[in-house]
């Protein structure tokens, strides 16, 4: 225990104002401090932070532009938006997505269908996208969830744009579809620099027109600049730029003509293209069966396109473009010009057909169609009675080399270059073709059925109207083209699109007179179309063909009765009227339709009469009219100039007056 | 008569020192009604809060010190047991066992404890005054040890650490040999690494890590530092202005009414704001220490002196935090955050000082 000691309490006063002083130094140290923090952040710093405050509360917001409205050439709609509601999730938002969704069951209609697509879309998202479960909510149904919304974070409804096909079927192989954007689509954008333009799209054209002008369509993405909160809520709209809507696109195409030529085809497989020689516009393109492209527009589920897909009538397969054929006979009228061009034939110059034809030296038989022959053939009935033996003749003469490049020239075995994507360039053979192909010879043999379009070659619907088109115009060739005119949205003027002139085949026109004169024929009595061509109030040049889908043993006869449906004949028809001011090339190929003379033509002989008569024919009249088709109508197609001019004035007209 | 009875009413509130702090409260008011997103009734509770708190300071500012002093024991040891009570029967929020369940109403005696603690120890070393040795000192620096360790185990860092403070700056003022400060500062510096593995917990470590990179967690404990950091820095030399700060009116900002309302105001006021606010948290401090220095007894010297710095230590700590510099802990802006219990100990606690520093000339006539 140490001694008390004497405190002194003036030394002790002493000491506890040092030591308060010492505190109120450090104090004061400690503010400077702040202060020099202060100054570091709100001076040195500011324009750091005063970035990353402007950056959390301001949100750029992609305002996506209408898609361009598809009209036909009467300004019918094809393709068109609409505003409905959909309920959509944001998955990395929702916790527990099979709890989410059995609840939402419980307030709207969600089939087994919308699971099945929003399990589809859920495994090939992009990240925070949102995802819709139900389209088209009714009203009662948004207001239901609306209610019931603080249930399911991550859950919205928004009222979208949405495309919508109204002709179904009848178009999905000309107008196509858009769909969602998919992984490989996001990295065709990147590529092309459109990336940011999308920011806000959910959609693109994946097929038709709607995928080959999908630029055009599609339009300029605009920005809200919006102030949020920090939920990512928008406040305040702070500026905005407008989207610049898509153009609007005009074809060629006559959606009545299109619906005719379908209901001709009845329950045929097959294609049909009908183009306007003036322009090479398409004013039909037609593959049967169709599907209904409404049901590719927000995804479509996998048992339904197992389906379309794996139906043996290959519904999305566009057989006018990418359908490859024999053309058969109707290339026996491009052999005879290539006959007379040549200096291989005169008009005048005959044979004699006994029913067959073998090479020399060979006791080969090369059949005629008619067992006993058709005696003796000039030119004119060897197209007008599409004889087999004079082309055999023909083309051993002409030699294979020959034949493919004057056939060359009118586009076989090459694209045509139509403003859609995929199609196919068929196949005109030649011996380095086939050399390089199975390292084997040619075969004198296989230019004899060449000769009649059988063999190797191959051609798609498509390029049989080119073809067509090219001798109807007396060698002038024009690409196909869907496009007519389009709007360019700001300024609302519309331009036309300029016909693509190919050029011209040099061809005597003492030979076309010949060979459009045997084309006529065959479409009168004596010719193999005469019943298709029957009282035609115009003038009306065709050929018929048939391309054998199997071989026919030598010796057997082809029995129609006796042939499973799948491998009877493919039917054929080429034809344009009127022969001396063309005004419309048709191609028809029915598959397994049996003869061209008994079932192509008579479908071309009808989409020719409703496009330069503006009726059916007879036999058809009976029929209860398409809805959307008007019957008694008397379209304005018998004067050209005033056709193109009503629909150019139908074009401009403003949208809300579309006529339906 | 009504004049005499008011001054009688205000003789002991000193001048100066309450302008100052009616100055600050002003500012609150303001703050608070921004933050809370021009919400009134908040705004209005404020002002009943600073209206209440502003009378329990002028209550006691009327207790004399030898009152006080007599008071200084039995609030400590109330304040033991409760403590005791909150560990053995204390409910835990947020997992933490800080309050008592009264039934009608829950208690936080570590509250009681922030008066209590540099009363204790105050009145102690008056009492040892005359024989004042290092025995003293360690019988002092028990009675600082066990509520803290009571508090450090509920857990609650923030308060452990300003009790921690309050304790030690009376025994700093009491004349606490520099050679055993200095010592305490190696061995506490050298002990860092001890505590981090076995005293902090999980979520304090957190925050420390959170402190040196706050973008390391930028959507959890790191928000807090990042927004207001934000919010300090973007408001700039002159700020964005009363009620325009956007971080705080979006939502940006997390507890803007409360621990991080410093982060509110330096946004909407601006450099200029903030040095206006150091300076009138400078004076209030200054008049303080000046009011404590006059105190006639030891104890109210001791006393008076740790109040005042403890006041400092608040707001350095807060605005330390919500600036970046320093880990968040839950600690208000004092005078300034919305919050009654916070407004009412603070405001009692220079209540204190001024009765300290006014009695003696009654005591001395």
């Amino acid at each position: 225990m140490s001694a008390p000691r004497l405190i002194n309490p003036e030394q002790e006063f002493q000491r506890y104002r040092r030591r308060l002083q010492v505190a109120g130094i450090c104090a004061g140290l400690a503010l400077a401090g702040l202060f020099a923090r202060f100054f570091w952040l709100q001076v040195v710093q500011f324009d750091h932070y005063h970035a990353l405050a402007e950056s959390n509360r301001i949100a750029l917001v992609p305002a996506p532009p209408p898609r361009g409205v598809i009209y036909d050439r009467r300004n019918v709609v094809l393709a068109h938006n609409y505003s409905a509601y959909t309920l959509e999730i944001v998955p990395d938002q929702v916790e527990r997505l099979e709890d989410t969704l059995a609840g939402l069951a419980e307030i709207v209609a969600i089939s087994p269908g919308d699971l099945r697509r929003f399990r589809k879309l859920l495994a090939e998202r992009r990240d925070f996208e949102s995802i819709p479960i139900r389209n088209q909510l009714s009203e009662e149904e948004a207001a239901r969830f609306a209610v019931n919304r603080y249930r399911f974070p991550g859950v919205e409804v928004k009222a979208r744009q949405f495309r919508h096909y109204p002709f179904a079927d009848s178009f999905a192989h000309v107008v196509g579809y858009i769909g969602r954007i998919n992984q490989k689509d996001q990295e065709q954008l990147r590529e092309d620099g459109l990336f940011a333009n999308y920011r806000g799209t959910d959609h693109i054209g994946k097929l038709g027109i709607e995928a080959r002008y999908e630029r055009w369509l599609h339009g300029r993405t605009g920005f809200e600049k919006v102030e949020t909160d920090s939920g990512g809520r928008a406040v305040r709209l702070l500026s905005r730029k407008a989207p610049v809507p898509g153009y609007n696109i005009y074809l060629h195409l006559d959606s009545e003509l299109q619906q005719i030529a379908e209901k001709v085809f009845g329950d045929y497989r097959g294609a049909l293209v009908a183009l306007d020689p003036r322009n090479g516009g398409v004013l039909a393109l037609v593959s049967k069966p169709g599907f209904d492209p409404n049901l590719f527009v927000d995804g479509i589920d996998v048992p339904t396109w197992r389906e379309l897909n794996e139906s043996p009538d290959r519904p999305l397969v566009n057989r006018a473009l990418r359908g490859v054929y024999p053309p058969g006979s109707t290339i026996k009228q491009f052999m005879g010009l290539a006959g007379l061009e040549l200096g291989l034939r005169r008009p005048g110059d005959t044979i004699v057909d006994p029913g067959y034809f073998s090479l020399p030296g060979s006791t080969h038989r090369y059949r005629d169609w008619k067992k006993e022959g058709h005696g003796i053939v000039d030119l004119k009935k060897s197209i007008a009675q599409s004889c087999d033996t004079y082309y055999y003749i023909l083309a051993h003469q002409m030699g294979i080399e020959r034949m493919a490049e004057f056939l060359g020239r009118f586009g076989f075995g090459v694209r045509t270059g139509i403003d859609l994507d995929g199609e196919l360039a068929g196949l005109m053979p030649t011996p380095e073709w086939k050399r390089a192909r199975f390292n084997q010879p040619w075969y004198a043999g296989e230019t004899v059925i060449a000769g009649i379009g059988q063999g190797y070659m191959l051609a798609t619907p498509l390029q049989l109207a080119v073809a067509t088109m090219a001798l109807a115009n007396d060698g002038v060739r024009y690409q196909p083209q869907m496009i007519r005119a389009w709007r360019e949205p700001v300024s609302g003027r519309l331009a036309y699109a300029a016909p693509r002139e190919l050029g011209r085949i040099p061809l005597s026109s003492e030979h076309l007179r010949v060979i459009k004169q045997a084309m006529v024929e065959v479409m009168q009595p004596g010719g193999t179309a005469a019943r298709a061509g029957a009282g035609a109030p115009y003038s009306f040049a065709g050929k018929t063909g048939t391309a054998q889908v199997i071989g026919i043993r030598q010796g057997a006869r082809y029995d129609e009765s006796r042939i499973a449906a799948r491998h009877r004949d493919h039917a054929l028809f080429v034809g344009f009227a009127p022969v001396e001011d063309p005004r419309i090339v048709v191609a028809v190929m029915v598959e397994n339709g049996g003869s061209g003379s008994g079932t192509a033509a008579p479908i071309a002989r009808k989409v020719i009469d409703y496009w330069l008569l503006g009726k059916l024919p007879g036999v058809y009249a009976p029929e209860e009219p398409t809805p959307g088709v008007r019957a008694e109508d008397e379209p304005d197609h018998d004067e050209p100039a005033a056709a193109a001019e009503s629909a150019a004035a139908a074009a401009t007209a403003p949208e809300g007056e579309t006529q339906r | 008569m009504i004049r005499r009875l008011m001054l009688r009413t205000v003789a002991h509130l000193d001048g100066p020192l309450t302008g100052l702090l009616l100055a600050l409260l002003a500012i609150s008011v303001a703050v608070v009604y921004s933050a809370s997103g021009e919400n009134t009734t908040r705004a209005v509770t404020h002002v009943v809060n600073i209206g209440t708190a502003l009378a329990a300071m002028l209550l006691i500012s009327h207790v004399p010190p030898q009152r006080l002093m007599q008071f200084a024991l039995p609030a400590y040891v109330l304040g033991i047991l409760l403590l005791l009570a909150v560990a053995l029967f204390g409910i835990v929020v947020n997992g933490s066992r800080r309050w008592l369940d009264l039934g009608f109403m829950r208690v936080q005696p570590s509250e009681l404890m922030r008066l209590a603690v540099p009363m204790m120890l105050a009145w102690y070393l008056q009492y040892k005054q005359e024989t004042l040795n290092w025995r003293n000192f360690l019988v002092a620096f028990a009675l600082l040890a066990i509520p803290l360790a009571f508090i450090a185990r509920q857990p609650d860092l923030g308060t452990t650490l300003l009790i921690a403070a309050s304790g030690f700056f009376v025994l700093f003022l009491g004349g606490l040999p520099w050679k055993v400060i200095v010592g305490f500062a190696v061995a506490a510096g050298a002990s860092l690494p001890l505590a981090w593995t076995y005293l902090l917990q999980d979520y304090q470590r957190q925050r420390v890590m959170t402190l040196v990179d706050p973008t390391s967690d930028p959507l959890g404990a790191g928000y807090h530092i990042i927004q207001s950091t934000i919010a300090v820095g973007s408001g700039g030399v002159a700020g964005k202005g009363w009620m325009a700060g956007t971080q705080t009116h979006l939502d940006f900002l997390p507890e803007r009414s409360t621990d991080f309302i410093f982060a509110v105001y330096s946004e909407e006021f601006g450099l200029i704001g903030n040095l206006f606010l150091l300076l009138l948290y400078g004076a209030i401090v200054w008049r303080g220490l000046w009011l404590a220095s006059g105190a006639t007894s030891l104890f109210g010297r001791l006393l008076a002196g740790a109040i005042v710095l403890t006041f400092f230590t608040y707001l350095f700590v807060n605005m330390g935090m919500v600036s970046g510099i320093l880990p968040v802990v839950g600690v208000p802006l004092p005078l300034v955050s919305y919050g009654g219990t916070s407004l009412v100990t603070v405001l009692l606690g220079f209540g204190i000082v001024m009765s300290l520093a006014s009695h003696k000339k009654l005591v001395k006539t």
